[in-house]
């Protein structure tokens, strides 16, 4: 059973681990450098690439309109060759890359490349160039090319502080693929200067782990000890940090646990050996007591009525309390883990008819359900005791008649089960009596001041069923009358007869 | 009626179980030590040995080895614990069984017969000697001897040997052995038989570690060969 539940929290260990103390301190190791650096290369990314483009913008733009302004148009503009001539010329002149000119007016189109018409100005650039006489640009990318467009609208000088648009526009488009690699330049930097910080930072998040991680692994080895049952387990204290305040704590705390356990396992100790001396002490007056029984029973007939009645009251009560000191000897035992099971194959129908024989229950009052061929490996002597047992408390609190059934079950997982069923006529047992009818001296009739029993019967038949690696179950039949359920596993080897 | 020899320290045991014995019959012979009871053996002449384990002086497992070294008078020890460490001392030093204090006059009895009771064998047509390998069993003298060498076996091993050895090759289980060997109609202790089964090898087997003639067999009992 430990074995399968090992597994279970291995896994689950495992699972665990994912997400486990060293995991999350690298985690938040790395988040903080990536945080960090990436915040470091973002804006000095965008500072640079801002720098770089508005160069290149205001350069171009400034140029575009000197040369603009510079150049000389007749109006109304007509298309034709002078006209070419004109937008070439401005084109030679682009700053700082080569762009293309364009010219509208109205409906004519011209260019110094190939096509009147360029596709890269949008909409909005025209209508920003009629609504601002200083010209207007934008940054344009077009199948992943970045273009700077510039308009630049001709204009009348009215009055020195008020100018007219002539309706002509010139438009300059410039690729701005060098640009575009150096920033794209800059992006690698950032994420190359970045990416090895966050691989540095791994060191000390390891460090760190792992001077957290030591002190708490050598807790969780303490802790296992101690549970284990090595509670003289201590930690060594290093240094003055909360690890070594938590080992310290631990150490206390261990050394109290260890201190109460050893009182409370020496006061124990001094109960059983009390009920075990007490027990032992009281065999010998009783041995010669129990002797002479015989002699006063037989004698009681010829003495006068009171004293034969004093006689057979103090030969009856000799013989319970041999019983009440053989069962008190017998739970000394078990507390004391002296019992040994002395296991042999056995026939446990036979058994169990041997068990009824030899108690002469063998009228009508007992019925048996017991299939032959079933061996299982029992002690005899324990067994006997257990049957003999719930038999006579069947018939004695019970009712008769008195069921006894024998059957295997198989279990999964482990192995099979031998189930001895002892079930009686009776009225059962009261629901608030079930839990501690297997406890010592517990009388579950309140009116019965004592029993046949010693009031350990069923204590002891607990022991022996627990020393056969089983279980017992005590409960009530829908029909009244209560069951009894020894379940003890079936060994199919183990060690045969001594010798 | 036999003769029984009480060895007992414990006055109202000794006087208990006396008064028991005799009023069904018994002759008894009651010592406080170890030493008493042995000096009472000879002039006694007991058939049976009734022996407290817990003796002040001589205690009684030594008085129990002591008596073996002479003669093959049934012991029976009267144990006042019970416990496994006492029992089983006392089966190794010779004891044929054990009673457990306190008793009752009737399980005392019952007791003695069982370990003087011969065991009534002697089928019709079955031969009265037996040889099996070295040992010749003498079914009706009761004697043993191994190479020629007549073999001191107490009464449990000598009854233990003939069971065994009425069926050769057939399993007993050790629960059937209590009961035909040592009568106990209870459950009663198998190291009973473990012990005698123990003492028997060191008399009658060349190499107790390997078994000849009362052969293991693992979670079923003994039996007697095969040769």
């Amino acid at each position: 059973m430990t074995r399968q539940g090992g597994t279970a929290t291995g896994e689950q260990r495992a699972r665990v681990r994912a997400f486990g103390l060293r995991t999350r301190l690298l985690f938040a190791f790395l988040l903080v450098a990536a945080v960090s650096a990436g915040t470091t290369a973002a804006l000095t990314y965008r500072e640079a690439r801002n720098a770089l483009l508005e160069t290149a913008q205001d350069t171009a733009v400034t140029s575009f309109r000197d040369h603009v302004q510079q150049t000389g148009f007749a109006l109304p503009v007509l298309p034709g060759d002078d006209l070419d001539e004109l937008l070439r010329n401005i084109a030679r002149k682009g700053k700082p890359h080569p762009w293309v000119v364009f010219a509208e007016y109205g409906s004519v189109r011209a260019s110094s490349g190939e096509n009147p018409v360029s596709t890269v100005i949008t909409p909005e650039l025209r209508r920003a160039a009629h609504a601002n006489p200083h010209g207007s640009f934008e940054r344009v990318v077009k199948d992943g090319v970045p273009y700077l467009t510039i308009a630049m609208p001709m204009v009348f000088k009215a009055s020195p502080d008020s100018v007219l648009p002539s309706g002509l526009v010139l438009y300059a488009v410039m690729r701005m693929t060098d640009e575009q690699v150096n920033v794209d330049a800059l992006l690698m930097a950032g994420r190359d200067g970045a990416l090895p910080g966050l691989a540095v930072s791994l060191i000390p998040g390891l460090i760190a782990a792992r001077s957290v991680l030591r002190p708490v692994r050598k807790l969780r080895e303490a802790a296992l000890n101690m549970g284990s049952g090595r509670l003289d387990t201590r930690i060594p204290v290093r240094g003055s940090d909360e690890l070594a305040d938590l080992a310290h704590t631990f150490n206390e705390s261990a050394g109290q646990l260890e201190r109460s356990v050893r009182e409370l396992r020496e006061a124990e100790e001094r109960a059983r050996r009390f009920a075990s001396d007490v027990s032992h002490e009281l065999r010998t007056p009783l041995a010669g007591m129990l002797a002479v029984t015989e002699v006063l029973d037989e004698d009681a007939d010829g003495l006068d009525a009171d004293t034969a009645r004093a006689v057979r009251l103090v030969s009856a009560e000799t013989g319970k309390l041999a019983v009440l000191v053989e069962d008190l000897m017998e739970i000394s035992r078990f507390d004391a883990r002296a019992a040994g099971l002395n296991a042999d194959e056995v026939d446990v129908a036979e058994a169990i008819r041997k068990t009824l024989d030899n108690r002469h229950w063998t009228d009508d009052r007992i019925r048996t359900e017991l299939p032959d061929g079933i061996r299982a490996r029992l002690d005899p002597r324990r067994f006997d005791v257990v049957i003999a047992n719930l038999v006579g408390n069947a018939l004695r609190h019970g009712g008769a008649p008195v069921t006894v059934r024998l059957r295997t079950e198989a279990r999964s997982p482990g192995p099979p089960v031998l189930i001895t069923d002892v079930v009686d006529s009776g009225p059962g047992i009261r629901p608030e009596a079930l839990p501690h009818i297997f406890d010592r001296f517990y009388k579950a009739d309140a009116a019965r001041t004592r029993s046949a029993g010693s009031g350990l019967g069923l204590a002891i038949t607990l022991e022996n069923v627990k020393l056969h690696g089983g279980t017992i179950h005590a409960g009530n039949r829908r029909g009244g009358g209560a069951v009894f359920a020894v379940e003890i596993p079936l060994h199919a080897e183990g060690e045969g007869a001594g010798g | 009626m036999p003769r029984v020899l009480l060895i007992e320290d414990d006055p109202s045991v000794r006087e208990g179980v006396e008064l028991g014995l005799r009023r069904r019959g018994h002759e008894v012979r009651a010592a406080a030590t170890g030493e008493a009871g042995l000096a009472a053996m000879t002039e006694f002449r007991p058939d049976l040995l009734l022996l407290d384990l817990m003796l002040p002086g001589m205690n009684g497992v030594q008085v129990c080895r002591q008596v073996r070294e002479q003669s093959q008078l049934p012991i029976i020890m009267l144990t006042a614990r019970g416990d496994d460490f006492d029992v089983v001392i006392g089966l190794e030093a010779g004891a044929d069984d054990y009673i457990v204090k306190p008793a009752r006059p009737e399980v005392i009895e019952a007791r003695i017969r069982a370990v003087l009771r011969r065991l009534d064998d002697s089928g019709p047509g079955r031969p009265a000697i037996v040889v099996y390998g070295e040992l010749t069993v003498d079914r009706v003298g009761l004697t043993v001897t191994k190479a020629g060498r007549p073999l001191a076996l107490a009464p449990s091993e000598l009854k233990l040997l003939l069971h065994l050895s009425a069926a050769p090759e057939q399993v007993f289980s050790r629960q059937q052995l209590l009961e035909h060997v040592w009568g106990h109609s209870f459950h009663a202790d198998a190291r009973l038989v473990d012990a005698c089964v123990a003492r028997l090898r060191g008399k009658i087997e060349d190499e107790v570690g390997s078994p000849r003639y009362v052969q293991t067999l693992r979670g079923f009992g003994y039996r007697f060969g095969p040769l």
